[in-house]
C-alpha cells in the first residue's frame, strides 16, 4: 500500500510524531511505501536540527533523519507552519526539506491512505 | 530532491474526496486557522471538498467576531473565500470539483445557533448524517 503520513504535533509535547515515526517504520518493515511524510502546525519542529534531547532520552529529530536516508523518503516541512515557528533552512535537520502546503494535497491524492497523526 | 519523486506522484485526472474536520474554537489555538490555509490551498488542485464544522469549531464562522481585545487576527472573513471557491466550482459545468460547507446539527444547537449566525451559507447535517458522509470521503484532515 502507498501511505501518506502527516504529523500535526512537535517532537516532545506530545507523542504524536513518535507514534507517526513508529508507523512509518512499521509500514516500510512490512514492504508498504511511503510516498511522503509531511510535517504540519508545530510539527514542523521535528525538522530543527538545534534541538538538544538529553542524552538518555530519543532524538526524533535524528530519527527522522537516520530513517529517511535509510528509504529514501520525502520528509517535507511545511513552509507557512515552519516561519512563524523560526524553522528556516539555516536551521533544518538533515534529510528534511521545506515546501508549500501544495505537498500535503499531492500526497492526500496520491496515496493510498493519508494517515494523520495529531491531537 | 523533489525530482527524484516525482514519477510517485503521478495525480493527473485523479479526482479525490477531501474532507476538513474543524473541531477547535478560532482562537485559543492555531489548528482553526492552520486548517483554513490547507483548505484555501486544496482549490488549486481541483479536488472535491468537504469543509465540516463541528464541537466548538462551529464558533469558526460566527458572526461579529471581535478579536480585538486579545491582539490576535480576526481570520472569519477569510471563510468568504471558501465560500465564494464553492460558488465557482457549483457555477462552473466544466469543473469537476464539488465542495459543501457543513456544520453538524447538535454542535450548532448545543451552542444556541442557527444557520443565520454564520458568516458563510451552511448546509447543516445531523452527527448521524455527518457520520454516513464521512464514510465515503477519501481523506480526512482534521485541526
Amino acid at each position: 500500500m502507498k501511505f501518506g503520513i502527516m504529523v500535526n504535533e512537535g517532537p516532545f509535547t506530545h507523542q504524536a510524531s513518535d507514534s507517526a515515526y513508529h508507523f512509518a517504520k512499521a509500514a516500510l518493515d512490512k514492504g508498504h511505501q511511503v510516498l511522503r511524510i509531511f510535517f504540519y502546525y508545530d510539527g514542523v519542529n521535528n525538522a530543527n536540527k538545534l534541538s538538544q534531547p538529553q542524552a538518555d532520552d530519543r532524538n526524533l529529530i535524528k530519527l527522522w533523519g537516520e530513517l529517511g536516508k535509510e528509504h529514501n523518503l520525502d520528509l517535507v516541512v511545511c513552509v507557512a507552519a515552519a516561519l512563524r515557528r523560526g524553522i528556516k533552512e539555516e536551521i533544518l535537520a538533515e534529510g528534511f526539506r521545506i515546501s508549500g502546503l501544495g505537498q500535503l494535497i499531492e500526497a492526500g491524492v496520491a496515496a493510498d491512505r493519508l494517515v494523520v497523526f495529531g491531537d | 530532491m523533489e525530482d527524484q519523486f516525482e514519477d510517485l506522484f503521478d495525480i493527473e485526472g485523479v479526482k479525490k474526496k477531501f474532507m476538513f474536520v474543524n473541531r477547535k474554537a478560532p482562537y485559543g489555538t492555531i489548528y482553526a486557522l492552520e486548517v483554513l490555509e490547507a483548505v484555501l490551498i486544496s482549490a488549486a488542485f481541483e479536488q472535491h471538498a468537504a469543509i465540516v464544522f463541528v464541537d466548538d469549531g462551529v464558533y469558526q464562522i460566527k458572526k461579529g467576531q471581535d478579536t480585538k481585545a486579545i491582539n490576535m487576527k480576526n481570520f472569519s472573513p477569510t471563510f468568504k473565500i471558501i465560500e465564494m471557491e464553492k460558488e465557482d466550482a457549483d457555477e462552473d459545468p466544466d469543473m469537476d470539483m464539488v465542495w459543501r460547507i457543513i456544520v453538524e446539527k447538535e454542535s450548532m444547537e448545543a451552542r444556541g445557533f442557527t444557520p443565520d449566525d454564520f458568516v458563510i451559507d451552511v448546509e447543516v447535517l445531523s452527527s448521524a448524517e455527518l457520520g454516513a458522509f464521512m464514510e465515503e470521503q477519501d481523506v480526512i484532515l482534521s485541526g
